[in-house]
């Protein structure tokens, strides 16, 4: 869940009142937000490096704000207040326009070069914008966050922005040779090759991450004015040319990626967010984008879509009784402008270009639900009438465990996960013999592979408690897996019991004698005769533990067949 | 007959003896460990009147063994000072001395030698004084005479900061006659045998009353895991609700079934290496239900049962890959789709507890495997108020009556609601659990009817206590 984190002060400004910590939290979690931390630079600085280099850093109270995860309109002091206002009927939801420019429409021209690394991306104009120092924070802010979340760290789509003014179009989106790319980038005082910066970036700690969408590639995307000054190495780093800054009145932003779906609902929410504060609020300029096909596509696309939902299918959904009326009332203040059409029980829904979360009947009925209020919803049981059933292997599980307990051995509870060297060496079999199932991406050598037996769990749990009094008698029952080509997914999990006698004397008569009571209890006799049980000695496992092991899944009471082994 | 030969020796004496006498000092005239005069006290005590002990404490400086040994030999710098020849001593020749390191550094400041790090063949170490007093031993061997209040506070605790000396608490008793003292004293039963009821001895002997402040022996017993013992408590509750336990021995699952059946969209974080553990071997699933893959691939790529869908390429390959299931909604999504195979529906009530993975480093706050507690409903007409008294009754059981629930969002449950209750110790609402509606873009490709709804919540079962026990 994405934090954003305004200061209180300013947001208080933005929505014309002041609230207490309780009240500002009571509306979040009403809205579905989450007030997760009060702090303040200072604060944050002192918990991380020290109150040593806290001195001096701004003791402004901010508030970091969990956001869902779909709601990208959120994620701005911007978007915030506008949500909450709206939510409140303090405001009404505003009106996004795309206009067309009184002179020439500013032009972004992509070649094929780009279609194997970066093929899609989009722009758009902020005329007329008047940025102060918190604004043109916010404004940078945003395209963090959503890089972090929707961009997939700026792998589908990144994000630039830059000062028309310093520019001339049309924009041309290439891709070139790394060694042909050479141009100052952003907070750099001299030029230096794609091939260098992408050394440069190596140390550092915010840019390091987005080196791997290219690095590896022949071509990097590239952007150029017509004058061929770079505007940006998407999706790394822009040109230091067209920075923006405080003073910067006309921006132009583009968007590039591989999910165009996804460079659209970023480039929207980007100038619905900040063309709040363009001369002309809420009007967003047009730019045209050409597609090495020749086709041409205006951006941004701030599309409105209608949506038509019975206001019966709402109050069924949520359990509640509202007229069409209040309903449309409801979702207006989830800035999604209704009325009721129609026989009187269609309810016609206009989803804005802010809301892309929304894209099924269902999640304008979530909204009409958050509007009514969540806590207000009368709670009932449904009449679902069922019979109960344990499912058979825990329904065994259950009643075993019990009696293991009863028999004085002591449970514990392992991990699933281990590494290669517990199933196998440590135990003296080869890893091949063993079917395990291998992890690809463990993080840590404990988690290479899943179990393929109990034993190592049991033997390390000895090893946590070898300062307790002798004897340890401990037993799991849990699962194991291994692969098998019958199963859809390559590998089927088998439910074990492991058992293990630990102490000065060997004990082999006290596990041999566990075993007995769990056949007695499983009405399994002894002896060779049909449906009875034996013990042999394993292959393979080294012979100087008094522990046992087997698959209760295979001890089906009507065939009587018994894997355990010593 | 008293409790051994030194009960019988301290009684004999203490009838002798004016007033009374010290376990210390017995304990010293007859050659015995202190602590067999205080065994003797102990059980003489427990006969009751006979004696009268009063416990006292005395404190005393005793020598380390290094004290003891700078006692004898003179302190490490006396000796280093001892070691500099008039002509002066290498310094790394001095260093090499028992006493070397810890004695150079204390004579340079006492300003008995000085090193001279101009001469020709490294430094050198010379004597400043013709001689010195070494007050070092003086005082330990005062001390040992055990005359340690003769120093000053201040003396006493730098050598002890220098470890030679220790302060030592003795406990020792103040015994005197009780008011039933006796020097026949005869040892009181503890037991009752067989051989006293049968010789009819028990008439006469005297027995020790039971020690009520002594801690019971525990029966030996084995014992269940405390988190497995509250899964336990969980499933009876759901069976007690009415809810049928779904299959989840599969630890090993598709991305299909993990993500995509759940119109997780490919691109989701939660698909990331950084996140989910993926499988090397076997990687890839072999079989997928490839009718209903299609209409899945639908639903994300292009929208469908009334959606707008996710509008990206979705890509097959990526939802073979196999992975160490992240969540037992994966088995749900399994559970659902064989039931929609079930014609005609027929409403159901599914539960599930078992273990889920995510790839994190272990530390005090993350798990990489930890157990999942899910609930699922699936009728006609089902409500989100429906949902909600389900979640109160659930959570009525386990000892949790306040609840208030928050909008949120999962990429399967819409709407999606996360449950807080209030916490009496931290005097707040805190999360305990999430819950929703199954979005139709994930039942309604499975087959499911569509005025089916689906609602259904999550726990995490390391979260959980133990319910409370209830009380008749």
């Amino acid at each position: 869940m994405p934090t954003v984190s305004v200061k209180r002060d300013l947001l208080f400004k933005a929505l014309g009142r002041t609230y207490t910590d309780e009240e500002f939290d009571e509306l979040c979690f009403e809205f579905g937000l989450e007030l997760d931390e009060i702090t303040s630079e200072k604060e944050i600085i002192s918990k991380e490096q020290g109150d040593k280099k806290a001195e001096g850093a701004s003791d402004v109270v901010l508030y970091k704000i969990d956001v869902p995860a779909n709601r990208y309109d959120l994620l701005c002091l911007e978007g915030l207040v506008r949500g909450l206002q709206v939510f409140k009927e303090r405001i009404k939801a505003p009106l996004y326009k795309r206009v067309m420019p009184n002179g020439e429409i500013q032009k972004l021209i992509i070649t094929e070069e780009t279609a194997k690394i970066r093929p899609y991306a989009v722009a758009a104009v902020l005329r007329n914008i008047k940025f102060t120092k918190d604004r043109y924070d916010s404004f940078i802010e945003l395209q963090e966050k959503l890089h972090q979340n929707i961009c997939r760290k700026r792998a589908l789509v990144a994000i630039g922005a830059h000062d028309l003014d310093s520019l001339s179009g049309p924009f041309t989106f290439t891709a070139k040779r790394p060694s042909d790319i050479k141009f100052k980038p952003l907070s750099k005082t001299k030029e230096y090759t794609a091939c260098e910066l992408m050394n440069i970036y190596k140390t550092d700690n915010h840019l390091k991450h987005y080196l791997h969408i290219i690095e590896n590639k022949p071509l990097y995307p590239v952007i150029y004015d017509s004058n061929g000054v770079i505007l940006s190495m998407p999706p790394i780093i822009n040109g230091n040319h067209s920075k923006i800054t405080l003073n910067t009145r006309n921006v132009f932003i583009e968007c590039t990626g591989t999910d165009f779906t996804k460079a659209k609902i970023v480039l929207d929410i980007i100038v619905t967010m900040f063309s709040e504060y363009c001369e002309n609020q809420f009007t967003v300029e047009a730019a045209e984008v050409v597609f090495p096909n020749g086709k041409s596509y205006t951006f941004p696309e701030l599309a409105y879509r209608k949506e038509m939902v019975r206001a019966d299918l709402i109050n069924k959904k949520v359990g509640i009784r509202e007229t069409p009326e209040n309903l449309a009332k409801l979702l207006t203040r989830m800035c999604l402008k209704s009325e009721v059409i129609g026989d009187g029980n269609q309810i016609e829904i206009e989803i804005p270009p802010t809301r892309a979360d929304i894209i099924h009947a269902c999640d304008i009925v979530e909204d009409a639900a958050i509007a009514y209020g969540y806590n207000n919803i009368q709670m009932t049981l449904p009449k679902t009438y069922t019979i109960a059933n344990q499912f058979p292997l825990n329904k065994l599980t259950e009643l075993l465990r019990h009696d293991m307990a009863a028999a004085g051995f002591t449970e514990a509870l392992t991990f699933a996960l281990c590494s290669q060297e517990d199933i196998a060496d440590k135990l003296g079999v080869d890893i091949s013999a063993t079917k395990a199932v291998h992890i690809s991406n463990p993080k840590t050598a404990e988690f290479q592979v899943a179990r393929t037996t109990l034993l190592p769990g049991l033997l390390k749990t000895i090893a946590a408690n070898r300062k307790m009094p002798l004897p340890l008698k401990l037993f799991e029952i849990s699962d194991i897996v291994v692969k098998d080509s019958s199963r859809d997914v390559g590998a089927r999990n088998y439910r074990h019991l492991c058992a293990v006698y630990y102490n000065k004397n060997p004990g082999f008569e006290i596990i041999h004698g566990l075993l007995d009571r769990i056949m007695q209890l499983l009405d399994v006799p002894p002896g060779e005769k049909k449906g009875g049980y034996v013990i042999k000695a394993s292959e393979g496992r080294r012979q100087c533990l008094s522990s046992l092991e087997g698959s209760i899944e295979k001890l089906k009471m009507g065939q009587r067949t018994c894997p355990n082994s010593l | 007959m008293a409790d051994g030969p030194v009960a019988d020796v301290l009684l004999r004496r203490l009838e002798a003896a004016d007033g009374g006498l010290d376990s210390a000092e017995l304990a010293a005239e007859l050659g015995v460990e202190h602590q067999a005069v205080v065994g003797a006290v102990k059980s003489l005590q427990a006969l009751g009147e006979i004696i009268e002990a009063e416990l006292r404490s005395t404190k005393r400086w005793e020598l380390t063994a290094e004290g003891e040994e700078i006692a004898r030999e003179g302190s490490h710098e006396a000796r280093v000072f001892r070691s500099v020849p008039p002509e002066g001593l290498a310094q790394s020749e001095l260093m090499r001395l028992p006493s070397g390191k810890v004695g150079f550094s204390k004579a340079m400041s006492n300003k008995w030698i000085r090193v001279d790090k101009s001469a020709a063949d490294g430094p050198r170490v010379f004597r400043v004084v013709d001689s010195m007093e070494d007050d070092v031993q003086r005082r330990l061997q005062l001390v040992r005479g055990g005359q340690a209040e003769k120093l000053a506070e201040k003396e006493r605790s730098e050598l002890r900061k220098r470890k030679l000396l220790t302060e030592v608490t003795l406990k020792t008793y103040w015994v005197s006659k009780g008011s039933a003292f006796s020097t026949s004293v005869s040892k009181q039963e503890a037991e009752l045998s067989p051989e006293m009821i049968s010789s009819g001895s028990w008439r006469d002997r005297p027995f020790k009353p039971y020690n009520f402040s002594a801690h019971g022996v525990l029966p030996d017993s084995g014992h269940l895991h405390p988190l497995l013992k509250v899964r336990t408590q969980f499933r009876q509750i759901f069976l007690e609700m009415g809810f049928t336990e779904m299959p989840t021995d599969n630890f090993i699952e598709s991305s299909f079934w993990n993500f995509d059946a759940l119109f997780q969209p490919q691109q989701h974080p939660a698909r990331d290496q950084h996140d989910t553990f993926f499988l090397q071997d076997p990687a890839e699933a072999l079989q997928l239900p490839m009718d209903y893959v299609h209409r899945v691939k639908r639903t994300h790529s292009q929208g469908g049962y009334g959606s707008q869908g996710y509008k990206y390429t979705w890509k097959l390959d990526e939802a073979r890959k196999n992975l160490l299931r992240t969540h037992t909604t994966a088995a749900s999504a399994r559970a659902l789709y064989r039931l929609a195979r079930k014609k005609p529906f027929t409403p159901i009530k599914y539960f599930s507890i078992d273990r889920v993975f995510r790839n994190e480093t272990l530390d005090a706050t993350h798990l990489a495997e930890f157990h999942q507690i899910e609930g699922v409903v699936a009728d006609h007409g089902l409500t989100l108020g429906h949902l909600m008294g389900v979640l109160r009754e659930f959570f009525t059981k386990l000892g949790i009556t306040q609840l208030r629930f928050k909008p949120a969002y999962n990429p399967y449950t819409e709407p999606s609601m996360e449950v807080f209750s209030y916490h009496q110790g931290l005097k707040k609402w805190v999360e305990v659990g999430n819950s929703g509606l199954f979005r139709p873009e994930m039942l309604l490709p499975m087959g499911l009817p569509e005025n089916v709804s689906v609602i259904a919540w999550g726990l995490s079962l390391e979260r959980q206590r133990e319910p409370p026990v209830p009380r008749p």
